[in-house]
């Protein structure tokens, strides 16, 4: 009886769920990784539109951002609801993104400042109009690499 | 004596890692986007106050767009519509019947994109698409008929050589003020 008893406790062995937490962990540091805060409030309202050329902008310190849409509800009091231009969280004028730039520039090493590019992340629904200005404003600057933001076409 | 070493084989109880781990997980799937940072890429020419030269251009070699600020497509003065602009682009750069009314030859050929100001910007960027799709296509059909090989795949050198023989000449022209928001 008793050597059956022990067999038994055998075979019922308590599973460890020590490596559970390493499991866990290592999903934590994966996502913490690949994905980034938000770290600008944005004042506008911007829904990319949709294209299929599309190349992945690969080194993101490289990247300046440019937004340009209707400000939010929130927003609209102050801003009217005409198309504004966001540089980084606050919203401005044309005349201020060359100073943007070479901010941007300036926190790049100088041997990589050839690739800036900017990323227009420009609404859908607003006229070329502010989009040429901007465009316009970018070759007085200087800044030719630019990068129309767009989701991915579902064909 | 028995007592104390019993209490030094006890261990912390980790079961309640897994649980702290799950939220910090859980706070940041939601809390994050992953950034899908991609788009068309495009080379702004360089600003220049002269006047551009006075080229006198085959009219054969010019394959004029304009999206007007009804959306409208114009394709060489004639309603297009967006879905067939790939198809015909590329056929004016490749010109495979050697038509006259189509380029000479794909190192000429000159696609000019004309926008107002009242353009919707998803039109035009639709329309930027598709002309650069037609580029990217052709710049696949070269590469997979002399190398074997997507364009994507091909070496830099390689990708130089179709490039110079189907170079992408995408001029924009200014936009006129028609139907500029008020």
């Amino acid at each position: 009886m008793s050597k059956f008893k022990k067999k038994k406790g055998n075979a019922l062995p308590e599973m460890s769920t020590a490596s559970l937490p390493d499991i866990v962990f290592m999903l934590l540091f994966f996502f913490m990784v690949v994905t980034k805060l938000r770290e600008t409030e944005q004042k506008l309202t911007v829904f990319t539109p949709k294209a299929t050329e599309l190349t992945k902008l690969e080194n993101k310190s490289l990247v300046s951002f440019i937004m340009i849409g209707r400000p939010t509800p929130k927003y609209q009091q102050i801003y009217g609801t005409k198309p504004r231009i966001q540089l980084g969280d606050k919203i401005a004028n044309e005349d201020e993104i060359p100073l943007f730039l070479e901010k941007h520039k300036s926190g790049v090493p100088e041997g990589q400042q050839a690739g800036i590019t900017t990323s227009l992340k420009i609404d859908g629904g607003v006229t070329m109009g502010i989009v040429t200005d901007v465009k316009t404003t970018l070759r007085k600057a200087g800044q030719l690499k630019i990068n129309y933001s767009a989701g991915k076409k579902e064909e | 004596m028995a007592k104390s070493k019993s209490r030094a084989s006890n261990e912390i109880n980790a079961g309640s890692m897994a649980d702290i781990a799950f939220l910090l997980l859980i706070f940041f799937l939601v809390t994050t986007q992953i950034s899908e940072d991609r788009g068309l890429l495009v080379k702004l020419p360089p600003w220049s106050t002269e006047p551009p030269p006075d080229l006198r251009l085959n009219s054969r070699n010019v394959w004029s767009v304009l999206v007007n600020a009804n959306n409208e497509l114009l394709v060489r003065g004639e309603p297009t519509d967006i879905k067939a602009l790939r198809a015909k682009t590329k056929e004016f750069i490749a010109n495979p019947r050697k038509e006259v009314d189509k380029s000479e030859s794909p190192t000429k050929a000159i696609v000019s994109l004309k926008n107002d100001r009242g353009t919707k910007y998803e039109t035009y960027l639709e329309v930027y698409n598709e002309l650069q799709a037609a580029y990217n296509e052709l710049w696949n059909e070269a590469a997979m008929k002399k190398f074997g090989k997507d364009y994507e795949f091909v070496s830099t050198t390689q990708k130089r050589e179709i490039r110079d023989e189907i170079p992408l000449v995408l001029s924009e022209a200014e936009p006129t003020n028609f139907g500029e928001e008020k």
